[in-house]
C-alpha cells in the first residue's frame, strides 16, 4: 500500500520474485546499490533483503525473496516466498483496512518477476502462479545476453501479449536495460498500465470444483488473494497455507457450514472425474505447466543449430577421469598463489606495523606515560594487533577474490555435482559441499548456506560438520605453522609444498567431514538421505571489476574488522595476565600451568591450549596470542618468521607439536560468531552446545593419538 | 527397450517423460523442475563417480541421483 514519506514522494512497494539463480539478486543489487551476496549458484539468497531506490515518480521500497521455482510450498524457503507474495510482510493484520470482500487489496503495489531468458518455460511456471495472486506483476526477461549467445531469443512484445503484463527484457549488468524496468514500474504502480493478466486455466473437473467454492470463500474471507485462488487452496487444503488463509476469516462469518459443504462437493466432484486429493496438486502443477507452455507460444525463438546445452569445459571438469584430479588442482593452485601471493606483503606489513609500534612505543614514553600503560597499549594491545592485521590481511586480501570468482563462475555447483555420492552415502546431501566451501571463507556464512539444505537432518548434519573446513581465520595460521616447521625448502618449490601441505590438511578436514557426518547419521541424527535435486547453472563470465571490490570490502575487511576487534582487548588481557603477579608466579604462569599436564597429554602446552581459549571471539589472535605469551615469559622485540622459529624452540615446540597444533587449528569449537550462528539458525542450545563438543572431542582424539605414538619412538 | 526409467537413459539420449511414479516430496521437486508427462528430457552428463547424472529439462542442466528418477518412466527417442 502507498504511504507518503516526508520527501512527499510516494513510497511504493514492490516484491522481486524469481527461480533460483536467474540473476535476481545482481538486479536488485543494481536498483538499490545495496550488496546482497551474489554468485553463480542456487540458493545464494537465504534471507529476504529489502532496499530502496527512488525514480523521478515513486520512490520504491524493494523486497528481494529467496529463489523459487513454484509458490506451491514445499520446502520453508518456498514458503517463505509464497506468504510474503500473498500476505506482504508477517506484521498484524492492519485494522483501518477496509472489510469490502470483492476489493482485491495486495500488500504490494506491484510484484516484479525475473525470469531466465535461457529456461523462459520453466520461468512462466513460477510468473502464472504469481499473476494468479497479483494481478500487478511485471515480468523481466534478464541474461538476454547470455540467451542470445546459446541462440535463443526471446520476444518481449509477443510474450507480453501472451501474458498480459507488462514484460521488459533486461541484462542486470547492463544499467541501461534496468531503465525500462523502472520506467515500465513507474507506469504501472501510476496507473498508466492497466494489466489483463493471463487467466490459469485448470482442467474442466478442477475448473468446476473452484466455481462451486468461490462464492463462499468470498463470503467468509477477506483475504488478499483473489478468491479464485483461495478456492482452490481450500479445496486442497494445503494446510500451510490455509492457517494462513483462516486469519482473514471474517469474524461475522455465519456461512462456514456453507462453505465447508462446497469444499465437500467440490472434493465429491473431482472424486468423481479420478481426481483424489493425493493427485489434485499433481494436476494442478501438469495445468500450470501446458499454460506456460502456450504462454511461451511464438515469444521464444530457438536457432537448433546454435543451442550448446552444457558446454565443453562441463564436460571436461565433471569427468571421470580429470574430475577429482582438477578439484584438486585448483585448490592447491589458489592456496599456492594464496601463499606467494601473501609473502611479501606480509613481511612489509609486519615491518611498517611494527616500526610504527616503536615510534608508539617512543610516543609513550615522551608524554611520561607510566610504564603499565604503555606496556597495556603498546605491547599488549598494539603488538596482536599488528600481527593480526600483517598475518591475516594479506591471505584474506588474495585468497576471497580468487575464491569469489570460482564462485561467480559456476564452479562450486560442479564441486557438489561431483562429490554428491560419497555424501549420500554418509546418508547427507550434496549442496553440504557448497557450504563447505563457504566455510572454507568464513564458518559462519557456510553455517547460514546450510539452508540450501531442504532436509532438516541433514542441514543440521551440514551446520554441525561445517567447523572442519579451515576458514579464513584459520588456516594463515596453518600456512604459518606449516612454512616454520614442516617445509624446509625455500622459494617456489617451498611455497609449492607449503600449499600442497595445507591442501592435505583440507583433504583431512574433508575426510573428517564425512566420517562424522556418518557417525551422525547412525547415532543422533538417523535417517535415510533425502532427495536431491541441483542445478547446475551456465558458466557465466566472472565480472572482474565487481568480484575485487565485493571480496575485498564485503569480505575481507568484515572478516579482518571482526578480527581486530577483538586482537586488541585480548592482547591487553594476555598482557595484564602476564604482568600481574599473585603470589610466585604471575597470573598467566598460573592458568597455563593449569592447562599444561592436560594440554602436553595431546601435544600441545599450557601456552597454546589458554591461546586457543582466548581465541575463542576470533581463532586469527591463536598465534600472536602464543607469540606474546612467549615473549612476556623471555624477552624480544621483534617478529619475524626466524626469530618466530626460534621463539617457539626455545619454548620445546617440536614438530609433532607444530603437527598437534595444526590438527587442532583444523579441529576445535568454533569460534563465538559461529557458535551464536548455530543458535540463530537451529534455535536450540542443545545443538549449539553440541557443535562445541563434536570438534573439540575429534581434535583432542586425534592430536593425543599423535602425540602418544610419536613418544613411542 | 524404448521405454525404461529416466535413471537408464544413457549419456547424450534424449527421452520423453511417459509417467511420474515418484511419490511424495521427491515427486513434488521433480513437478517443480518442470518435469511431468510429455516433457522432454536429455541426459547431458554423469558424475565422475557415477552418480547422480545431470538432465537437460526445459531448458536448465538439473542434478539429480538416479534413485529419486528411478519413478519417472520415459521413452527413449
Amino acid at each position: 500500500m502507498s504511504k507518503k514519506r516526508n520527501s512527499g514522494t510516494i513510497m511504493k512497494k514492490v516484491a522481486l520474485a524469481g527461480n533460483p539463480n536467474v540473476g535476481k539478486s545482481t538486479v536488485f543489487n543494481a536498483l538499490t546499490g545495496l550488496h546482497q551476496h551474489t554468485g553463480n549458484w542456487t540458493g545464494k539468497t537465504v534471507e529476504t533483503a529489502v532496499g530502496t531506490f527512488s525514480t523521478k515518480r515513486f520512490s520504491y521500497s524493494f523486497t528481494d525473496l529467496p529463489g523459487t521455482y513454484s509458490l506451491l510450498a514445499h520446502s520453508a524457503e518456498e514458503e517463505a516466498a509464497r506468504n510474503f507474495i500473498c500476505f506482504g510482510q508477517p506484521e498484524p493484520a492492519n485494522d483501518n483496512s477496509s472489510d469490502e470482500l470483492t476489493e482485491h487489496n495486495s500488500p504490494y503495489d506491484a510484484v516484479v518477476v525475473v525470469c531466465d531468458a535461457t529456461c523462459l518455460e520453466r520461468s512462466l511456471n513460477l510468473v502464472l502462479q504469481v499473476m494468479e495472486i497479483c494481478p500487478k506483476t511485471l515480468v523481466c526477461v534478464n541474461l538476454l545476453d547470455e540467451a542470445k549467445r546459446r541462440g535463443i531469443s526471446v520476444n518481449t512484445k509477443i510474450l507480453e501479449e501472451n501474458l498480459g503484463v507488462p514484460v521488459v527484457g533486461t541484462n542486470a549488468h547492463d544499467k541501461k536495460t534496468l531503465k525500462r524496468l523502472t520506467d515500465r514500474l513507474d507506469d504501472l504502480c501510476g496507473g498508466k498500465i492497466v494489466t489483463k493478466p493471463r487467466k490459469l486455466r485448470y482442467i474442466r473437473p478442477i475448473e468446476d470444483a473452484i466455481s462451486i467454492v468461490q462464492p463462499f470463500a468470498e463470503k467468509c474471507f477477506s483475504c488478499p488473494i483473489p478468491p479464485r485462488r483461495t478456492a482452490l487452496a481450500l479445496i486442497d487444503g494445503d494446510k500451510t497455507f490455509v492457517s494462513e488463509i483462516e486469519k482473514f476469516r471474517k469474524a461475522d462469518s455465519s456461512s462456514v457450514e456453507e462453505l465447508n459443504g462446497a469444499i465437500k462437493r467440490a472434493r465429491s466432484l473431482l472424486a468423481e472425474n479420478d481426481i483424489t486429493l493425493d493427485i489434485l496438486k499433481d494436476r494442478i502443477v501438469s495445468c500450470i505447466l501446458l499454460n506456460a507452455e502456450e504462454a511461451c507460444d511464438g515469444a521464444e525463438i530457438k536457432l537448433p543449430q546454435t543451442v550448446v546445452h552444457q558446454s565443453k569445459a562441463d564436460k571436461i571438469l565433471t569427468s571421470k577421469a580429470l574430475g577429482f584430479p582438477i578439484m584438486f588442482a585448483l585448490l592447491l593452485g589458489i592456496f599456492w598463489i594464496t601463499i606467494v601471493g601473501a609473502n611479501y606483503p606480509s613481511e612489509l606489513l609486519s615491518k611498517g606495523l611494527f616500526w610504527l609500534g616503536d615510534r608508539f612505543g617512543d610516543f609513550m614514553t615522551y608524554i611520561n606515560a607510566p610504564a603499565w600503560l604503555s606496556g597495556l597499549l603498546v605491547d599488549g594491545a598494539y603488538r596482536v594487533l599488528a600481527w593480526v592485521v600483517s598475518v591475516m590481511l594479506p591471505p584474506m586480501a588474495i585468497f576471497f577474490p580468487l575464491f569469489t570468482l570460482l564462485e561467480d563462475l559456476g564452479y562450486l555447483p560442479r564441486i557438489a555435482y561431483n562429490l554428491d555420492k560419497p555424501f549420500c552415502k554418509c546418508k547427507a546431501c550434496g549442496k553440504q559441499c557448497l557450504s563447505m566451501c563457504m566455510g572454507l571463507g568464513c564458518n559462519a556464512a557456510g553455517i547460514v548456506g546450510c539452508r540450501i539444505i531442504d532436509s532438516k537432518r541433514e542441514r543440521l548434519i551440514a551446520m554441525l560438520t561445517n567447523v572442519f573446513m579451515p576458514c579464513n581465520g584459520r588456516f594463515p595460521m596453518i600456512i604459518t605453522i606449516i612454512s616454520l616447521y614442516l617445509v624446509c625448502a625455500t622459494g617456489v618449490l617451498g611455497s609449492f609444498l607449503s600449499a600442497l601441505a595445507l591442501t592435505a590438511v583440507i583433504v583431512l578436514g574433508i575426510l573428517v567431514t564425512f566420517a562424522v557426518s556418518r557417525l551422525l547419521s547412525a547415532t543422533l541424527l538417523k535417517g535415510e538421505p533425502s532427495s536431491f535435486t541441483l542445478e547446475l547453472p551456465p558458466f557465466r563470465r566472472p565480472q572482474i571489476g565487481r568480484i575485487l571490490v565485493r571480496s575485498l570490502i564485503d569480505r575481507t575487511v568484515f572478516v579482518l574488522g571482526r578480527a581486530a576487534a577483538v586482537a586488541a582487548p585480548a592482547g591487553a588481557i594476555i598482557w595484564l595476565l602476564a604482568n600481574i603477579s599473585v603470589g610466585d608466579a604471575t597470573l598467566l604462569s598460573h592458568i597455563t600451568n593449569f592447562f599444561d599436564p592436560f594440554a602436553q597429554f595431546i601435544g600441545l602446552d599450557g601456552v597454546i591450549f589458554t591461546a586457543f581459549l582466548l581465541g575463542l571471539p576470533a581463532n586469527e589472535i591463536v598465534i600472536p596470542l602464543i607469540s606474546m605469551a612467549y615473549m612476556q615469559m623471555g624477552s624480544l622485540s621483534e617478529i619475524a618468521p626466524a626469530q618466530m622459529f626460534e621463539l617457539f624452540n626455545a619454548n620445546g615446540w617440536t614438530p609433532v607439536t607444530a603437527v598437534c597444533v595444526i590438527v587442532f587449528t583444523l579441529m576445535h569449537f568454533p569460534c563465538s560468531t559461529s557458535l551464536l550462528t548455530i543458535k540463530k539458525e537451529t534455535g536450540s542450545w542443545k545443538w549449539t552446545a553440541l557443535a562445541f563438543v563434536i570438534p573439540t572431542l575429534c581434535g583432542i582424539i586425534l592430536c593425543a593419538v599423535i602425540a602418544n605414538i610419536a613418544r613411542l619412538f | 527397450m524404448r521405454v525404461c526409467t529416466l535413471n537408464e537413459i544413457n549419456v547424450g539420449e534424449r527421452a520423453t517423460v511417459k509417467a511420474l511414479e515418484t511419490k511424495g516430496a521427491m515427486r513434488r521437486r521433480l513437478l517443480d523442475i518442470g518435469l511431468c508427462c510429455g516433457t522432454e528430457v536429455k541426459c547431458v552428463g554423469r558424475s565422475p563417480l557415477g552418480d547422480p547424472s545431470a538432465y537437460l529439462i526445459r531448458g536448465a542442466v538439473i542434478a539429480i541421483r538416479s534413485c529419486d528418477c528411478c519413478g519417472v518412466i520415459v521413452r527413449r527417442r
